[in-house]
């Protein structure tokens, strides 16, 4: 069964167009995260899902239902907010249990559900206590709860992490990762984080512009983009991108080299100098400026003697380097 | 308050310039609760002498007591403001969530329209709601002087609570939707709470006017049994002989419960309760 297909769907403010005929199909059990810079139509989207936003046009269905008229309670999706909109009257336990009692199930189904969720996040000593008494890690462990106990058909997660510092952040991420496993449930998390992206997906959605540009597993992606967007957008550090390149290019053509594919070698086809070494233990990024003016990132796994201002060659290997025609598409050789 | 900006003389200017200000505001009020305790020789011979034993006197407060529709006004102008308060809040603000939460057609327009009222003095109205309070038969009746303080404070509610509501987070209401509250409990659940303080203001910028208001009492309701306090007191104040010792005491009185009101209200407007919710 589809947890959710999405057909043809637009989506408008006035002359604004946000959405551009979105298609997509989410299997059941899949983590799909959506992917994009700001502005680029992806939290808009969980919104028409959600049925907060109404599709200009085009079907939205749920569990194999078409869900267009369906309001947002009657979906069978449980969503966590980045602000985590936990209500501020009440207290941990009724934040949670607030959307099963106006399902109306019986109490004892309620009880079980809210105390199964408290054992899951670890949220025991906190469950009489309000919103404004936890921290924020908490309080987002409590929306991820109130999303659990309504043991929803899909998971909608809205950039849950952006308002957690570094450390919190790669601890929740795990968390997220595990209660996929655990519950084995659909689920939809948008983030302009390119390692979340990476890091949970089972399939990633690169949207640009209100437009899906790529789909596929975060390795497909990174080793095979259709475009020079993905390409760029995905990885970190970011794709190497020259445009006078020492290979045959198409006309106005780029060429896409990841950091880690170049290597320092003598005689490289690539000369230029260091103008900055970033030194973190594990690698060393250079980042060079080749005699064509253009810049460069060379990331070296280990650690690295080379200074700034030493003049450098680098090569790679053809087969891992991408040819991008004028339109920005991938070209295949 | 950024630390590194107090300085002693600041704080000092600062706190001068409101106890200054306090003491002008003051004054008149004060000069008004002392010679209320007067005789009436006293209140004329040294206006702003506190009263002693000699010039002490309740004659005042007997007079107006004994006046026995004393009450009366005053239970009367306590339902016309309590209720016209009730009203603005309640009708104010559910515009003002349709104008900050849904996008319609004409949004921007209705939200002037309904502001208008601010810049248009709604006493220039008076004939007219005059002439239309006779044909509905609401003359000499409360209710003819709620509606129009209902009408009066609309504006103002609508403008400011508008503001506060478009900064309800979106997340806390679209949560609600997704756990199936109807949009009334979202609106008196989630956001009312969250906009107390702002609800607290407008309570507070309406209240005082529509208590001392004289004009609409005069006009729309001076029958007896409808009298406000403020239009009660002038029955003191004859063409001729003004009873000082009544009119003074009847308007400390006056002072007391919208006094109270005021503390009910502002302690709304400090309490810190939305903490918390949203980061």
């Amino acid at each position: 069964m589809t947890a959710l297909v999405l057909e043809n769907v637009c989506k408008s403010f006035g002359v604004v167009e946000v959405l551009k005929d979105i298609n997509l199909t989410v299997e059941d059990g899949e983590f799909v995260v959506f992917v994009g810079p700001s502005g680029c139509g992806k939290s808009t989207l969980l919104r028409v899902i959600a049925g907060l936003e109404d599709a200009t046009s085009g079907t939205v269905s749920i569990g194999g239902d078409v869900v267009n008229a369906v309001p947002p309670a009657k979906r069978g999706i449980a969503m966590v907010f980045q602000s985590y909109a936990l209500y501020p009257h009440l207290s941990v336990r009724d934040n949670m249990a607030l959307g099963l009692k106006q399902e109306k199930q019986p109490k004892s189904v309620i009880d079980e559900r809210v105390e199964k969720a408290v054992q899951m996040l670890d949220l025991g000593a906190y469950v009489d206590r309000r919103p404004s008494d936890l921290s924020g890690g908490q309080r987002q462990r409590v929306a991820i709860g109130r999303a659990i106990v309504r043991d929803p058909k899909l998971f909608l997660f809205d950039e849950p992490l952006s308002n957690l510092d570094a450390a919190l952040r790669m601890n929740t991420r795990i968390e997220i990762a595990d209660l996929h496993r655990t519950l084995s449930a659909s689920m939809i998390y948008v983030t302009h984080d390119q390692t979340e992206a990476m890091t949970l997906a089972d399939k990633i959605v690169v949207l640009r512009d209100g437009r899906v540009e790529q789909v596929g597993s975060p390795m497909e992606l990174y080793n095979n983009p259709a475009n020079q967007f993905v390409a760029g957008f995905l990885g970190s550090p970011a794709m190497n991108f020259l445009s006078k390149a020492p290979l045959d290019m198409p006309k106005n053509g780029t060429l896409g080299i990841r950091p880690e594919h170049l290597r320092p070698v003598a005689n490289g086809r690539i000369k230029g100098t260091v103008t900055h070494v970033e030194r973190l233990g594990g690698d060393t990024n250079l980042l060079v400026e080749t005699d064509e003016k253009e810049a460069l990132t060379v990331r070296l796994f280990g650690q690295d003697g080379t200074g700034v201002g030493e003049k450098i060659e680098l090569d790679f290997d053809n087969t891992a380097s991408f040819v991008f025609d004028e339109q920005r598409q991938r070209v295949f050789s | 308050m950024n630390v590194a900006r107090q300085n002693r003389l600041n704080t000092f200017a600062a706190h001068g310039a409101l106890i200054f200000y306090t003491l002008i505001a003051l004054f008149p009020v004060f000069v008004i609760v002392i010679n209320s305790f007067k005789t009436r020789k006293a209140i004329f011979r040294e206006p702003l002498a506190l009263p002693n034993s000699e010039s002490f006197s309740l004659i005042g407060y007997e007079t107006v007591l004994k006046q026995g529709d004393f009450f009366l006004y005053f239970q009367n102008s306590m339902i016309v403001t309590v209720a016209s308060l009730f009203f603005i809040l309640l009708f104010g603000a559910m515009a003002a969530f349709a104008l900050a939460e849904y996008r319609f057609k004409g949004n921007t327009l209705m939200g002037l329209y309904l502001a208008l009222g601010i810049m248009i003095p709604i006493r220039i109205g008076t004939v007219a709601i005059l002439e239309m309070m006779v044909q509905t038969g609401l003359v000499n009746t409360l209710w003819a002087l709620i509606l129009v303080y209902t009408a009066q404070g609309l504006p103002l509610a609508v403008f400011i609570l508008s503001e506060f509501m478009r900064q309800v987070s979106d997340d806390l209401k679209n949560a609600g939707r997704i756990d199936g509250l109807s949009e009334y409990r979202i609106f008196f659940r989630l956001v009312l709470p969250l906009v107390r303080p702002a609800m607290a203001t407008v309570a507070v910028f309406n209240m005082i006017p529509i208590w001392n208001d004289l004009w609409f009492p005069l006009i729309l309701a001076p029958a007896e049994e409808v009298k406000t306090l403020t239009l009660g007191s002038q029955v003191f104040i004859g063409q001729f002989v003004t009873d000082w010792n009544a009119v003074l005491s009847a308007l400390s009185l006056a002072i007391l419960p919208v006094m109270g009101l005021y503390v009910i209200f502002s302690r709304q407007l400090i309490r810190g309760i939305t903490s918390g919710a949203v980061k």
